[in-house]
């Protein structure tokens, strides 16, 4: 029984793990293209930047709100500096590209979170709200047209093409893996091993308690939105890189799947709960459906509804075992045993 | 009193909001391990006291004076500095986090470290927990825990924040009695070391018990105050609202020929209750008791229909009825107050008069199927007046009421619909002694009109001064039913635990 829930896992993480296995190895029977490098890789590659946008929302989730700007922060913080070092015929380096992305989706998210700590207001409106500015500010002053790789920094291009595994003729594994996978553990261990960490959980599970006990909510919140927003630029960069273009027009609207791998991931949508795991799990499985739903036969036109069911299900079953819980409470159980 | 210095006191303080005096000049004065019991009804100026104890509000004149150092006001991390901690009713603790991380949390932030290590929190929180003899499983998720552990959380969260003297909001009222002998016996505990207790409650009996001192508000003013061995619960309630309140059993015997009016015959729901079997007469007022989690609320729950029987049929008024849901309890007669009526039984937000026809608004459909308004307000202008809610006027939002005329306001919705059954779960928790008094007053009056009463309570008093008959439930059973002059207080906490 032990052994049991603890590979269950506290936000269900083990069940997501299993339900994973169960898609892998129906997809390995029902076609054998399946299981190979190239499919291994190409699932590596579509999920870094869906990963690294997880990870904000879900710190973000964690806290008890939500987040739906971090599309337009990514795309703004990304396509403006690269449109800014193409006009000024300046490469900053990949590291300076990164920096100055970094300092613009960190700003952007100061803003977020100054309107929700300062005058407590929902951040699924604010965000909704500053999603629709970024966006127009960006197409409106700072450029609307699509850079190719022609144009862009060299750095960048460079970036593009560097490898970190490169197997002729079965594929490959790209080097933006490893930021993505040091931010990954980077977030995780933020979220353990940091009073800012524990003070995000604190906040999502009562805001109230946490002011009472001393917790800074207003500077914590502020401070979250800019690490989300810093998070989200280098999403942003990491996205132009993978793929070869800077396009003004790309990555809003992907916010919801992002919100459900999370929430798939094990993370409520009151607040006080996730984990990095289950959003590395979250973002895998859906990556997995989209990829390759079409090895079992579903025609790709039904991508959208196998993650929306996946979606419900998986917030189904939380909602079930809270259910539970409550219809027994421990008290009565235990007394029943000592008559017993 | 000991000759020592009081480690906390307040002097002349003075609060006025918008013209309103709050608090006229109350001084009160805390030696180290004291237990004093800070009584007053809804509005008295208990919370207002504390406020400005804890320095969330600022008096307007007198003094707060900590370790011999006269202060005009204190702020809040200034109070928790000084060691005076408050545990509110809802202990503010965090549901989504471990024992251990709640217990450690106010002390890890006062220390102000950047890094988190569960083994210091997992130590320190040890430590505090062997040391008053406790048994919580310090590894499980706050939310998962009883109330009674929440509140030793709460408890030993302030010890380890360094507090030297708390306050505590209603401390007994979510506890079962056993639990609140466990909490005394720690209380006593902390005594020994120094540490002293301000209890603002209600329940005056099992408060009594345990405090040395006593101070009593009423309307913002101090109207009583000595030694607890001064006092009884009855002293103090008179002292609290100015008349004498009766513990006395008011209710008349039933006429011998009263009908039978509800019948449940072998009633069952899965992990809750079984074989539960009782009848109501018209105009009986049956109270039901038991531990929390024994299964009481369950039982009223399946007969509204918000919880699913496995077995088992329910009669009214001589009809069986099948009740799947609310709407089918609501048709067959049946009210329920629920537990928590501030969040299932009210729209906060709305006024008293829509509150009261939430419920009924069908029946005062005329000819043209539109709301016949005239009828409205005369019913709700009559319900305001027999209930005598306590407002400015029928239009006041409920939220801007107090416990007391919020319960009232629900059980004026259901007597709206003219139910033949009515059920109420804890109708008097969070209600000041005045307003309990009341309330069973105006349920005496309906079931003298034929109306049943259920009444589901662990306020033993209140259930022998007003029922006729009371069943006790324990781990999903009726195990007893006590009727007329064998309704005594012992007896039922007896059988209650046993």
């Amino acid at each position: 029984m032990e052994l049991l829930r603890r590979l269950r896992g506290a936000n269900n993480e083990g069940v997501l793990l299993a339900v994973i296995i169960v898609v892998v190895v129906a997809m390995a029977l029902a076609s054998p293209a399946f299981f190979t490098a190239g499919t291994f890789f190409a699932l590596v590659r579509s999920s870094l930047v869906p990963l690294v946008f997880a990870l904000g929302v879900l710190l973000v989730l964690i806290s008890g709100g939500i987040d739906v700007s971090f599309p337009a922060i990514a795309i703004f913080a990304a396509y403006t500096t690269v449109a800014w070092s193409t006009e000024a015929s300046f490469d900053p380096t990949i590291v300076g590209i990164f920096a100055i992305a970094l300092v613009i989706g960190a700003a952007l998210g100061a803003l977020n979170g100054v309107v929700i700590a300062r005058f407590r207001l929902p951040t699924l409106i604010v965000t909704l709200g500053t999603q629709g500015v970024f966006q127009g500010i960006l197409l409106a002053y700072i450029g609307s047209t699509y850079i190719a790789a022609s144009r862009m920094p060299q750095s960048v291009n460079d970036a593009s093409g560097a490898l970190l595994v490169d197997i002729p003729g079965a594929g490959f594994l790209h080097a933006m893996l490893i930021p993505v996978v040091l931010i990954v553990v980077g977030v995780w261990w933020m979220l353990r091993y940091t009073t800012f960490g524990r003070s995000i959980f604190a906040i999502g599970g009562d805001t109230e308690a946490a002011r009472r006990v001393g917790i800074k909510v207003v500077r914590t919140q502020v401070l979250l939105y800019v690490l989300v927003g810093a998070l989200a630029a280098i999403g942003g960069v990491i996205s132009v890189i993978l793929g070869r273009n800077a396009n003004p027009q790309t990555l809003v609207g992907t916010e919801l799947d992002i919100i459900a791998a999370v929430v798939l991931g094990g993370a409520s949508i009151f607040g006080g709960r996730g984990s990095v795991v289950g959003t590395v799990l979250g973002v895998l499985l859906v990556q997995l459906i989209n990829n390759n739903l079409v090895l079992l036969g579903i025609p790709s036109t039904w991508q959208r509804a196998a993650v929306g069911i996946l979606l419900i299900a998986g917030v189904s079953v939380q909602a079930i075992a809270t259910a539970r819980a409550r219809r027994h409470p421990k008290a009565m159980l235990e007394e029943e045993l000592v008559k017993a | 009193m000991s000759p020592t210095t009081p480690v906390l006191e307040v002097r002349d303080i003075v609060k006025t909001y918008g013209g309103v005096h709050a608090l006229e000049g109350v001084s009160l004065s805390l030696s180290p391990g004291e237990v004093h019991c800070l009584a007053g009804e809804n509005g008295s100026g208990k919370s207002t006291l504390i406020k400005i104890i804890s320095g969330v509000e600022r008096p307007d004149s007198g003094s707060i004076v900590i370790d011999g150092q006269a202060h005009d006001h204190t702020t809040p991390s200034g109070a928790i500095r000084a060691g005076i901690q408050v545990i509110y009713q809802d202990f503010s603790l965090f549901p989504n986090l471990t024992a251990a991380e709640n217990i450690a949390m106010l002390s890890e932030l006062a220390s102000d470290r950047k890094f988190s290590s569960r083994k210091r929190i997992r130590a320190a929180a040890e430590s505090i927990v062997k040391e008053l003899g406790l048994k919580i499983d310090l590894d499980a998720d706050v939310e998962d825990l009883s109330v009674a552990d929440r509140q030793l959380i709460a408890i030993c969260r302030a010890l380890v924040g360094e507090a030297r003297v708390l306050i505590m909001d209603e401390p007994t009222t979510a506890l079962t009695h056993s639990e609140v002998d466990r909490m005394f016996t720690i209380v006593r505990r902390l005594q020994e070391r120094g540490v002293s207790f301000v209890f603002v409650s209600h329940k005056l009996e099992e408060v009594l018990q345990i405090s040395q001192t006593v101070t009593v508000l009423r309307n913002g003013a101090l109207v009583a105050s000595g030694p607890a061995s001064e006092h009884t619960a009855r002293s103090i309630g008179k002292a609290m609202t100015g008349r004498d309140v009766s513990e006395e059993r008011l209710v008349s015997e039933l006429p011998p020929e009263a009908q039978p009016l509800m019948v449940v015959s072998d009633l069952a729901s899965e992990g809750a209750f079984r074989d539960v079997s009782f009848t109501l007469a018209h105009g009986e007022i049956l109270g039901i008791t038991g531990l929390l989690g024994s299964g009481r609320s369950e039982i009223a729950e399946v007969i509204f229909g918000v919880r699913e029987a496995d077995s088992g049929t329910i009669e009214i008024n001589g009809r069986r009825h099948k009740i799947r849901s609310i709407a089918d309890a609501v048709k067959a007669g049946v009210g329920y107050v629920p537990e928590d009526r501030l969040t299932q039984g009210l729209f906060l937000e709305r006024s008293i008069a829509d509150n009261m026809v939430a419920a009924s608004v069908d029946s005062y459909r005329n000819k043209a199927m539109l709301l016949d308004r005239k009828r409205v307000r005369a019913s709700i202008a009559d319900l305001f007046q027999r209930l005598r809610i306590k407002a400015r006027d029928v239009q006041a939002p409920v939220r801007s009421l107090s416990g007391g005329n919020a319960q009232r306001v629900v059980i004026a919705k259901w007597l709206d619909r003219k139910p033949s059954v009515l059920m109420l779960n804890g109708p008097t928790v969070g209600v000041d002694i005045g307003s309990k008094e009341e309330i069973f007053e105006i349920l005496r009056a309906q079931a003298a009109e034929g109306m049943g009463i259920i009444v589901i309570s662990d306020d033993v008093p209140e259930l022998v001064s007003s029922c006729h008959r009371v069943l006790i439930v324990r781990a999903g059973r009726i195990v007893s039913e006590i009727s007329g002059a064998d309704i005594h207080v012992d007896v039922i906490q007896k059988r209650m635990a046993a």
